[in-house]
């Protein structure tokens, strides 16, 4: 599904990837952590085709496609989606209208008519109802005035809406109380299929007790410095970062 | 107002115009130049009686004393008033034979209108061939009206066929010698439309779908008189999203709204005249005086989107005149590349109990100029008056400007009067957002301009929301990249 070779990235000449590599196939979820300032969120809007970024060398294959020339609109069509860390408010533009217009911009691009308004409807209703979202929460402007979790579980509802091949869940967790935590993760286990792959950073350990990983990696300073199973995010939740910093500084 | 399924549903339906019907006129054009033969002229062509003739010498007469207004923030060469046509009928050869014709830009803007192929021939001014179905719809028009007592129909016909109405009416409002372009269009309108809702009734339909495409001969000094007597509505449509390529550099319109005790007037406007091409040349200049009377009461509300001209001069005015009458004025004014818009409205607390409302929203992008410029006057006999005022501004780059000049005046203690102002840009991160979600960032910013226009155009019938939704994205277009 995504693979990513030798990716280095800058932010007004400073370097914050430093050559990853990462390899992601259809039916798995990976974790990354890692502390922060690591480039987590870089690697996660790197992917997702923000422009802010200088891409110096490697690449970003999605089902062997490179990335590198696509804008952030045609990597979404292709099925990228990041839910994001800091979902921006567009007051004035429900979350059902905002859905409808990327739905149907995606459709286009790949050349099929709008999607059904009965269709449409549908689908809202089954998502919210699976995130257990209200739908009064539905025409309200885009994430303005959302609490912190309300942003969250709006990220997960339109990842269900959009159907994504690779989602990236960039510290969904966060903001999130235990209650919205686990309907979120329900939501996305749900989401979980042979066809797609998903991304989760995250912090902390907590998360993945229910979005359990196939794989953890640990970002630092640029560099994957440690990949291993599901276990490996409980040693990190035990042992903190330092270690892998020390064995990284070696 | 919250989004709800139904409006969903029929959002994701597609519109298509109605048809109209075209009035032939006889086409002549009077030489350049404006003296009282030339008034006296336009008068005898239109077969006016003599008092309408006196009235529009009056109005001359004024005008020639008058000088140009120049507080407006916008620039612009001043026309030569003597270098004018005054008279030109529509002509009724159409300008091409077919579509092929006309300019490709034009019919790619008509298509993401959505506007039906026949109606595209129209505003275009190509010959069309389908009359049958245009005809029918209008005369089944004229009758459901007529069986109310409505009357609908151009100021010319209404000027000989209701004289006593015109008579009693015309120039009350916006009076003959009220400002420069009022007295020049009193002096020497062309034509216009004239409604007349009976007192107590309610006008079934909004009043503009078969007017909307005979429009396109109105010419440019358009005169429009709207009576609603005790206790009646009517909602009135004016103009057209479709874009008006018109050689008549200068309009200058005058609308005069009545509305009688316990009557409403909701009047939306759609004004797209050609606001010049990208690098600033060309295009109409719009200076307009809308004014509108409420009598006890009375509500009337304005509702306007500007998207075209190169420079527009408006101020859609409501007169509280009676007690618990009702001001509202919701406008939304893009500007992009070199267009200047000085746009507002000016509400008069003369009676007790008043109320208005003013939300406006302005949007600039390339290198425009966007003013909101506002008037809230509270006369000293308008107990408890109200008023609440919303500006914001929305910028698109580093290049336009947003202004605001809000006036308040006063002058009895026991008002009460709101304004808030914000000004936002685009963000970066925002569009980022968009285009995370598939959304490019021409369509990113025509979701968040018609986000920051929701309130107004909410407040536009529904068949003009969808299209004026489509207007500012095709008014934004190219303004980001």
């Amino acid at each position: 599904m995504l693979e990513i070779k030798n990716l280095h990235a800058s932010v007004e000449d400073k370097e914050i990837l430093k050559g990853i590599n990462l390899k992601v196939n259809a039916g798995e979820v990976h974790a990354i952590m890692g502390p922060n300032g690591s480039g987590k969120s870089t690697l996660a809007e790197v992917i997702a085709g923000q422009e802010e970024f200088e891409v110096g060398e490697g690449n970003i294959l999605l089902e062997g496609e490179d990335l590198e020339e696509l804008s952030p609109e045609e990597r979404a069509h292709k099925g990228v989606f990041l839910s994001f860390q800091y979902p921006v408010e567009i007051p004035g533009v429900s979350v059902t209208n905002f859905m409808k217009t990327a739905i149907n911009e995606s459709r286009k691009a790949q050349g099929l008519e709008d999607m059904p308004a009965s269709e449409m409807l549908k689908k809202i209703r089954e998502k919210s109802e699976m995130l257990e979202i209200d739908r009064k929460f539905l025409s309200r402007s885009l994430n303005e005035g959302f609490s912190g979790g309300e942003k969250k579980r709006n990220e997960i509802f339109q990842m269900a809406m959009m159907e994504p091949k690779l989602a990236i869940l960039d510290e969904t967790d966060s903001g999130l109380d235990i209650d919205a935590l686990r309907i979120v993760a329900n939501g996305v286990n749900k989401l979980r299929s042979k066809d797609n792959a998903i991304i989760v950073i995250t912090h902390y350990q907590r998360l993945l007790e229910y979005i359990i990983p196939d794989f953890v990696h640990v970002l630092y300073n640029g560099k994957i410095v440690k990949s291993g199973t599901k276990e490996l995010a409980l040693e990190l939740e035990e042992k903190g970062y330092d270690w892998l910093k020390e064995e990284a500084a070696v | 107002m919250a989004y709800t399924e139904e409006e969903l549903k029929k959002e994701l339906e597609t519109k298509e115009y109605e048809y109209g019907f075209y009035t032939d006129i006889e086409s002549d054009t009077l030489p350049k130049g404006l003296n009282e033969d030339i008034v006296i002229a336009i008068s005898k062509k239109k077969e006016e009686p003599e008092w309408m003739t006196e009235w529009r010498l009056e109005a001359f007469r004024a005008w020639k004393e008058m000088e140009e207004p120049e507080w407006a923030n916008v620039t612009y060469e001043k026309p030569d008033f003597q270098n004018i046509s005054y008279y030109s009928a529509p002509n009724k050869k159409p300008k091409y034979n077919s579509l092929d014709e006309v300019d490709p830009e034009l019919l790619e803007t008509f298509k993401k209108l959505g506007i039906s192929v026949d109606e595209q021939k129209k505003l275009a001014g190509v010959a069309v061939d389908i009359v049958m179905d245009s005809v029918s719809v209008a005369t089944t028009f004229k009758k459901t009206l007529a069986e109310k007592g409505i009357i609908f129909c151009s100021i010319s016909e209404a000027i000989q066929e209701h004289p006593e109405l015109v008579k009693k009416y015309l120039g009350t409002v916006v009076p003959k010698k009220d400002n420069f372009y009022a007295a020049l269009n009193s002096a020497v309108f062309s034509d216009g439309s004239f409604c007349y809702i009976p007192k107590g009734v309610r006008c079934p339909m909004e009043l503009s779908t078969y007017f909307r495409i005979n429009q396109a001969g109105t010419g440019q000094f358009e005169r429009t008189l709207v009576i609603a007597e005790e206790g009646s509505y009517v909602s009135y449509l004016e103009g057209c999203t479709a874009p008006m390529r018109d050689e008549n550099q200068l309009h200058a319109a005058v609308v005069e709204l009545i509305a009688l005790d316990n009557a409403e007037i909701k009047y939306s406007t759609v004004q797209n005249w050609y606001p010049g091409n990208n690098e600033g040349k060309g295009g109409v200049f719009n200076f307009v005086t809308k004014r509108g009377l409420c009598e006890k009461n009375a509500k009337i509300s304005w509702t306007q989107v500007e998207t075209g001209s190169a420079v527009t001069w408006k101020y859609p005015s409501c007169v509280l005149k009676g007690d618990n009458s009702i001001g509202e004025f919701y406008s939304i004014a893009v500007t992009n590349n070199f267009q200047q818009a000085d746009t507002g409205t000016k509400m008069i607390h003369l009676g007790k109990n008043t109320k208005s409302t003013i939300i406006s929203k302005g949007i600039s992008a390339g290198q425009s100029q966007n003013s909101y410029r506002g008037l809230v006057q509270v006369n000293s006999r308008a107990e408890n008056a109200r008023n609440f005022s919303q500006c914001d501004s929305l910028l698109m780059g580093n290049r336009c400007g947003a202004h605001t000049f809000p006036y308040i005046e006063a002058k009895n203690k026991t008002a009460q009067i709101e304004h808030e102002a914000t000004t936002s840009k685009i963000g970066e991160d925002q569009i980022f957002y968009c285009n995370q979600r598939g959304i490019d960032t021409e369509k990113a910013i025509a979701l968040i301009v018609n986000g920051f226009s929701k309130e107004v155009l909410n407040k536009l019938p529904m068949e003009f929301a969808v299209e004026a939704q489509k207007l500012l994205e095709i008014s934004l277009e190219g303004s980001v990249g």
